[in-house]
């Protein structure tokens, strides 16, 4: 694994920590936009307490934004860490394990004080131990400095204090030497209500850098070299807001309107927050009163002629497999987006898992297939929610898409691409006057999509089993045979478009290893560098989970060990097995949190 | 079938009922009372000179919730007690649709209740019908919400012991914008007020008493009791000789009074008074009469108006606006 070092070496890794209520994911999220803006690549990893409220300065209470800044676009934001920022001792004890051998470690040693010592479980002040470690480390009272810095604005000393994240933000800037001009207008911005608040922000970010340029605090840093910006533009994106741009973007090449129903929950809500606004993009949204209405209103939507969407997580998942399933009797065509995060029940609701793919395979009753498709990264649900409304359009079916808590909050840089460059989506709703019937089928074994209001076209579906063609009610035992063999081979149909697969490394070898959704990042980087250092070792990345894709088997037969990797205790492991009859090998890993690199290194 | 007299004010030249069956054999039981409401339904349909393909019809399940496949129009036949969700999200895409929901008891009041408050809360323009039987058909004569104190049923053999729900005032309260009830047996009446609640924009709630012969027979009938038809306007008489009429006691009570006795005065019919309403909706017991008829009616703004009009998809922005923006814009 030693030579490894060089290829986790590239870019730079800043990890701001803080108490959940000290800002540290809105100033993390400034610099990632800095470091964009500047034409550097981004991996941003936030990593926050589920509690609304945990106690401030206990370690539950931690919340932790790590950004990685690179040349190209970085697969992850990194295992560790060259900066770390804590605020506060929890945040040091949560946290310092991610600081490499000879990192830069930042404290505001104003809040090394002793409540706050024993809030984060330290007997003895950890500072005396780390001043001989091989770290750099820097001590700076930025709670007294930031109180000084915001001092002549009228601000209790609550919301003075609230500036110390953007004071902290100075000090990296300074470190790095970043432009904060985007910042000092965005917090105008931010803070036009609130004039004093705005103010006091950006004194505080000032106040940061020139402390840093006067004390010349440490060691100056380099950051990667920016790209000159001739490859386009880029941004910075979410898991959630390239999803909710994919959505907004399927319906314009499909030239259907929107409608999103779903119901809060975490980590999906703010793809309703997003879309809310985006009435004038042909999207409309609705807020129901529970997961069973807003998977019912999407099948109303879609009914009457819409992209119908609902998104939700795995508790609210639960609770629309009756609607699902009838979704696939009605053969509509909709999404159902599950962000995926650590189960069962309520389990913990801010954290990564994916252990929703049986739930998304098989939680229905009856026979009732539908495609199965997962993003790989944050950017990749742009295009994952694409691909999805491509196949419930195509094949007149409910489509699940799995993310989950990593990429949904994860950010990447993103080099935004042109509607005119993607495939537009073919859409055939049944017109007034053609030959007409319920359930007849075309090549797709898609049934025509009759939309109310359509004159002549009136018909009724419903839940019961429906006679081939025809759709009246039948329980005629030939014909339920047959038409529960004809929603299986919809499937084998929408297989048949599946492109072929591309394997990272060789198609033959030692050792595969598979992986679907969140763990891309991880598991490529480090398959990357086995291979540098010799290993005959592969990737294969699915993107489709049902159906598989055609070639799938005839990949996982090229190698002698096949490593099934995933957040879960291996389900898709059991279903490739279960496909396939290969002796392939779970790997898991279900802490609530993504796989690290070196966690597949270890196992490679 | 009688042929009645249109109502006024209904445009001649409307189509005959024939027209809005379907091609479907019905399914109900001999002498069940969804037959009489069908046939009004159809009626209706033809005196508002309904166009079908603009008509959709969304039920559960349960008895009743066989209803879309009976009527020539769109239909979707959903889940247990979820089809006002349907048919939210149908109107939200497609305001200028006419959704009925098609329910019973069960259906609405049971599984469904959650459902069925926050379409009516909203205001969504969808026009409720429910078929209260007061007992489940469908899965063989087990208790409903809507079951009798006493009621002897496969679940409940030493009688039901739960209140029943009252829907009239479940709507009152959930805020539904029309609300009705109607009896199977009443086919001019039931006509007039399914009438008027498709003319109605917004939720309208009509309970329909509706006998279930094979489990249920008779629930309904209570020879003691009168029926009170509400009249906008007009005095709220009991009984066909117009010589006794309700009042409000010193106690704010409803009470029946002779029509010559002057004190206190009597109490005409106004659907927009929702105390009133209220009164009338939980009216019980064999003293009073049994009010039929359109029990309140206002207008609010309608769900799908709340949901922003429909952006004409020509007109509308382009996705590619959102993906070249520096800042992906929120709301607020
Ligand atoms: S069970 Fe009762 S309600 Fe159902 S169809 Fe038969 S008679 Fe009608």
């Amino acid at each position: 694994m030693t030579s490894g070092q060089d290829v986790q070496a590239t870019g730079v890794v800043i990890c701001l920590a803080g108490d959940s209520g000290d800002g540290v994911q809105l100033a993390g999220r400034r610099l990632a936009q800095q470091g964009v803006a500047a034409g550097l690549g981004l991996g941003v990893a936030p990593d926050f307490p589920a509690e609304i409220r945990a106690p401030a300065g206990s370690l539950n209470g931690v919340s932790t934004i790590q950004i990685r800044f690179d040349a190209g676009e970085p697969l992850t934001a990194g295992d560790t860490a060259d900066v770390l920022v804590a605020l506060n001792p929890a945040a040091l004890r949560a946290n310092w394990r991610r600081l490499k051998p000879g990192g830069c470690l930042i404290l505001d040693s104003g809040a090394f004080i002793e409540k706050n010592l024993a809030l984060a479980g330290y007997d003895v002040d950890p500072v005396a131990q780390l001043e001989t470690s091989a770290h750099d480390l820097v001590r700076v009272d930025m709670t007294a400095l930031t109180l000084a810095a915001v001092e002549k604005y009228d601000l209790r000393r609550r919301s003075a204090l609230r500036c110390r994240n953007f004071f902290a933000m100075g000090v990296v800037c300074w470190m790095y030497q970043l432009h904060t001009e985007a910042t000092l207008a965005w917090l105008d911005r931010q803070f036009e209500s609130h004039r004093e608040l705005g103010e006091a922000n950006r004194a505080a970010l000032r106040a940061g850098m020139n402390y840093g340029e006067t004390t010349e605090l440490s060691a100056r840093r380099v950051l990667p070299v920016a790209s000159d910006g001739s490859a386009g533009p880029r941004r910075m994106v979410s898991g959630n807001e390239a999803l909710s741009l994919g959505l907004v973007t399927a319906a314009e090449l499909s030239g259907l309107d929107l409608f999103l129903a779903s119901y809060p929950i975490t980590p999906a809500s703010d793809i309703v927050h997003l879309m809310c606004g985006w009435d004038e993009f042909g999207v409309r949204t609705f807020q129901a009163e529970d997961e069973m209405a807003a998977i019912g209103a999407a099948v109303g939507a879609a009914y009457a002629g819409a992209l119908a969407v609902t998104t939700t997580s795995g508790p609210g998942f639960a609770l629309m497999s009756e609607m699902l399933g009838m979704a696939v009797a009605l053969e509509l065509p909709m999404l159902v987006v599950d962000v995926q995060r650590a189960g069962p029940s309520t389990g913990m609701p801010t954290k990564p898992e994916q252990s929703d793919l049986n739930q998304a395979l098989h939680g229905r009753s009856g026979e009732a297939p539908l495609p199965v498709l997962a993003a790989s990264s944050a950017s990749d649900c742009f295009w994952a929610v694409i691909e999805a409304a491509r196949i419930a359009l195509r094949h007149m079916t409910p489509v699940v898409l799995l993310s989950d808590a990593a990429i949904a909050n994860s950010a990447e840089s993103w080099r935004q691409p042109r509607l005119r460059d993607i495939r537009p989506i073919n859409v055939r709703q049944a017109e007034a006057g053609s030959p007409f019937a319920p359930y007849a089928r075309d090549e797709e074994l898609a049934r025509p999509w009759a939309v109310p209001g359509t004159p002549g076209l009136q018909h009724r579906i419903g839940s019961l089993e429906k006679e081939h063609v025809s759709g009246h009610i039948s329980y005629d035992p030939g014909n339920h045979e047959l038409m529960t063999r004809l929603r299986a081979q919809k499937l084998a149909a929408a297989a048949r478009h599946i492109e072929d697969t591309v394997l990272f490394g060789s198609d033959h070898g030692d050792l595969l290893v598979v992986g679907w959704g969140s763990t891309f990042g991880a598991i490529r980087t480090a398959v990357a560098r086995a291979r540098r250092c010799g290993k005959q070792v592969s990737h294969l990345h699915l993107r489709h989970l049902n159906p598989l894709p055609p070639d799938l088997g005839r990949c996982l037969r090229g190698f002698r060990k096949v490593l099934v990797a995933e957040m879960n205790l291996g389900q898709l492991c059991a279903r490739l097995r279960d496909e396939f009859l290969l002796d392939l090998q779970p790997y898991s890993k279900v802490q609530g949190g993504p796989f690290a690199v070196a966690d597949i290194e270890a196992m490679l | 079938m009688t042929n009645l007299a249109e109502p006024a004010g209904v445009a001649t030249g409307a189509r005959d009922k024939r027209d809005y069956r379907s091609d479907q054999q019905i399914r109900w039981c001999p002498g069940c009372g969804d037959y009489a409401i069908l046939a009004q339904f159809h009626k209706m349909l033809a005196a508002v000179g309904a166009n079908k393909e603009d008509h959709v019809i969304v039920s559960g399940i349960g008895c009743a919730s066989r209803f879309p496949y009976y009527v020539d129009t769109y239909g979707l036949h959903g889940v247990h007690g979820r089809a006002p969700a349907i048919a939210t999200g149908i109107k939200a895409v497609n305001p200028s649709l006419t959704v009925w929901v098609v329910t019973g008891d069960g259906d609405a009041l049971s599984i469904g209740v959650g459902h069925l408050i926050h379409a009516l809360r909203r205001n969504v323009d969808i026009k409720i019908l429910l078929l209260n039987n007061a007992v489940y058909g469908l899965t063989k004569g087990q208790a409903s919400p809507t079951s009798f104190p006493g009621q002897v049923t496969p679940s409940s053999p030493a009688g039901v012991v739960d209140r029943s729900l009252n829907p009239l005032r479940l709507a009152l309260t959930a805020g539904a914008t029309f609300v009705a009830r109607c009896v199977d047996s009443h086919g001019r009446q039931m006509r007039d007020v399914l009438i008027a609640a498709a003319e109605h924009r917004g939720a309208a709630l009509v309970e329909i008493w509706q006998n279930c012969p094979v489990f249920n027979d008779g629930a309904f009938v209570q020879p003691s009791r009168n029926y009170l038809h509400l009249r906008p306007g007009q005095p709220l008489t009991v009984g066909g000789d117009g010589e006794r009429a309700l009042t409000l006691d010193q106690g704010g009570r409803l009470r029946v009074q002779r029509t010559d006795d002057a004190d206190p005065p009597l109490l005409r019919h106004d659907v927009g008074n929702a105390a009133l309403a209220g009164l009338l909706a939980d009216i019980e017991g064999d003293d009073l009469p049994v009010p039929v008829g359109i029990y309140y009616r206002c207008t609010r703004p309608v769900h799908s108006d709340a949901l922003r009009p429909e952006p004409p998809l020509r007109g509308r922005r382009s996705a590619q606006e959102l993906l070249d923006a520096g800042r992906i814009p929120r709301a607020g």
